[in-house]
C-alpha cells in the first residue's frame, strides 16, 4: 500500500465521519451577543449532562465563543449563530468569553 | 490598537510556525521557496473565501459545519505530514548524500514539496480566516477607531511573520546532516498537535463524545493562552487541559508516524543492501 493510498484511506474515514453526524438529543441554552456582551452571562446547568450551547451574535462584527474549560473555539460571524456541544460538567463555575472583545464579553456556566 | 496586534499576532504565529518548520525541513529544495509562497498565497485566498462563506459554513451540517470544516483540513495536512516524513524516511540516506554531494542542491525532495505546500495553504487559510474576519468587522464597523485597530493589526501580522522567521532561521542554524533527525521528529509532532485539534473540533460539534473528560489540568503552571504556550500548542499541539480524546489521538498519530516511518527506513535501507538503488529525480 503506498503512503498516498494511505492518505486517501485516511481521508476517506474523515469524510465517511462527516457523512455520520446527527443531532443528539439534548437540552440546549440560548445567548445572544449585543454590544459585546452576552445575555444572559450566567447560565445555570445540570451537573453530568452534556448539553449545547447557541450563541447568537447580534452584533456587527466577528466574535469567537471561547472557553477554557472544556475548551470550546466557535467563531460567529455578524449576524449568525453558533452552536457548540458542552461535555457533561463537574459541580463549579465555568466560564466563557468573547475572544475578540474579552473586557466586556464575559459570562458563566454554573454547573449544579 | 493593542488588542488588534494580539489577536493577529496570535493567530499569524500559528500559521506562522508550521511555515517556517516546512521552509526549514524543504531548505535547499530545489523550488521550495516558490513552494512555500504559494502555499502562502493559496491560504491567503482560501482564507478570504473561507471568511465569505463562513456563515454558510457555520449553519451547514446542523450547525457544526465549521467544526467538520476545521476537523478536515487539519486531517489533510495530518496525511500530508505523515506522508511526508515516510517518503522522507525512505529516502533521507539518499538526499544526505546527494546533499553533500551537490551542497545545498537537493533534486529529489521535490516529490513531498507538494504535500507540505498543501500544509502550508491548510494552515494560512484555517488561522488566515479568523483574522479575515476580525478585519472585515473592523471595517464594517468603520469609525475612527477603525484605522488604529488595522494598523495594530498590521503590527501583530509583523510580529508573527517574525516569529516564524525565527524558528526558520532556529532550525536552519542546525547542521544539515542534523537537521533531517530534528525536522522529521517536528514535524511528527506537528502532525499530532494538529490531530488532537481536529479530535477536539469533533467533540465540540458532538459528533464524538467519547473521551471527553479533562485529562489534566497545567493552566496553572503554563497556561497555553500565555506566548509560551501558543507558540508550543502551534510547535507541538500542546494544550493545559486537553480531553482524554485528544491525548489518545495524539500518542496514536505519533506512534503510527514514527512506526511507519522506520518500517520505511528499514525496507529501503535493506533493499539497497541487495541491489544499488535506483537514481532518483
Amino acid at each position: 500500500m503506498t503512503p498516498m493510498l494511505r492518505a486517501a484511506i485516511a481521508a476517506a474515514f474523515v469524510v465517511a465521519s462527516i457523512g455520520a453526524v446527527r443531532a443528539e438529543d439534548l437540552a440546549t441554552y440560548s445567548i445572544t451577543l449585543k454590544n459585546h456582551r452576552f445575555t444572559p452571562a450566567e447560565i445555570h446547568v445540570p451537573s453530568g449532562k452534556a448539553f449545547f450551547v447557541s450563541v447568537k451574535n447580534l452584533d456587527d462584527t466577528a466574535d469567537e465563543f471561547e472557553m477554557h474549560n472544556p475548551a470550546i473555539e466557535k467563531m460567529i460571524p455578524p449576524g449568525e449563530e453558533g452552536k457548540a456541544r458542552i461535555r457533561p460538567l463537574g459541580p463549579g463555575r465555568f466560564p466563557f468569553f468573547g475572544d475578540f472583545h474579552q473586557d466586556t464579553a464575559q459570562g458563566a456556566f454554573v454547573s449544579e | 490598537m493593542l488588542g488588534a496586534l494580539i489577536i493577529v499576532f496570535r493567530e499569524a504565529i500559528e500559521a506562522g510556525i508550521i511555515v517556517g518548520v516546512v521552509m526549514a525541513v524543504t531548505k535547499g529544495v530545489r523550488g521550495s521557496r516558490l513552494t512555500a509562497g504559494a502555499g502562502v498565497v493559496a491560504g491567503v485566498l482560501g482564507a478570504c473565501l473561507v471568511a465569505a462563506f463562513a456563515g454558510a459554513i457555520a449553519d451547514a451540517l446542523n450547525g457544526v459545519g465549521q467544526e467538520l470544516f476545521n476537523a478536515s483540513i487539519l486531517s489533510l495536512a495530518v496525511c500530508m505530514l505523515a506522508w511526508h516524513n515516510i517518503w522522507m524516511a525512505s529516502h533521507g540516506r539518499q538526499l544526505a548524500a546527494e546533499a553533500r554531494r551537490l551542497g545545498q542542491e537537493v533534486r529529489s525532495g521535490a516529490r513531498s514539496l507538494a504535500a507540505l505546500a498543501i500544509v502550508v495553504a491548510v494552515a494560512v487559510m484555517r488561522e488566515g480566516s479568523e483574522v479575515v474576519l476580525f478585519l472585515y468587522g473592523l471595517v464594517a464597523a468603520g469609525g475612527t477607531t477603525a484605522r488604529d485597530l488595522l494598523i495594530g493589526s498590521l503590527l501583530g501580522l509583523a510580529a508573527g511573520v517574525a516569529v516564524s522567521a525565527a524558528t526558520y532561521f532556529g532550525l536552519a542554524t542546525i547542521p544539515a546532516r542534523r537537521l533531517f533527525a530534528v525536522t522529521s521528529a517536528l514535524i511528527a509532532l506537528l502532525a499530532a498537535g494538529l490531530a488532537s485539534q481536529a479530535a477536539s473540533f469533533l467533540q465540540q460539534a458532538g459528533v464524538v463524545t467519547i473521551g471527553s473528560q479533562t485529562a489534566w489540568d497545567t493552566s496553572a503552571i503554563l497556561s497555553d493562552a500565555s506566548l509560551f504556550g501558543r507558540v508550543l500548542h502551534a510547535l507541538v499541539g500542546y494544550a493545559d487541559q486537553p480531553s482524554v480524546l485528544q491525548v489518545v489521538v495524539y500518542a496514536a498519530t505519533l506512534t503510527a508516524i514514527l512506526t511507519l516511518s522506520k518500517t520505511f527506513a528499514a525496507r529501503s535501507s535493506s533493499r539497497r543492501t541487495e541491489a544499488p538503488a535506483p537514481q532518483l529525480g
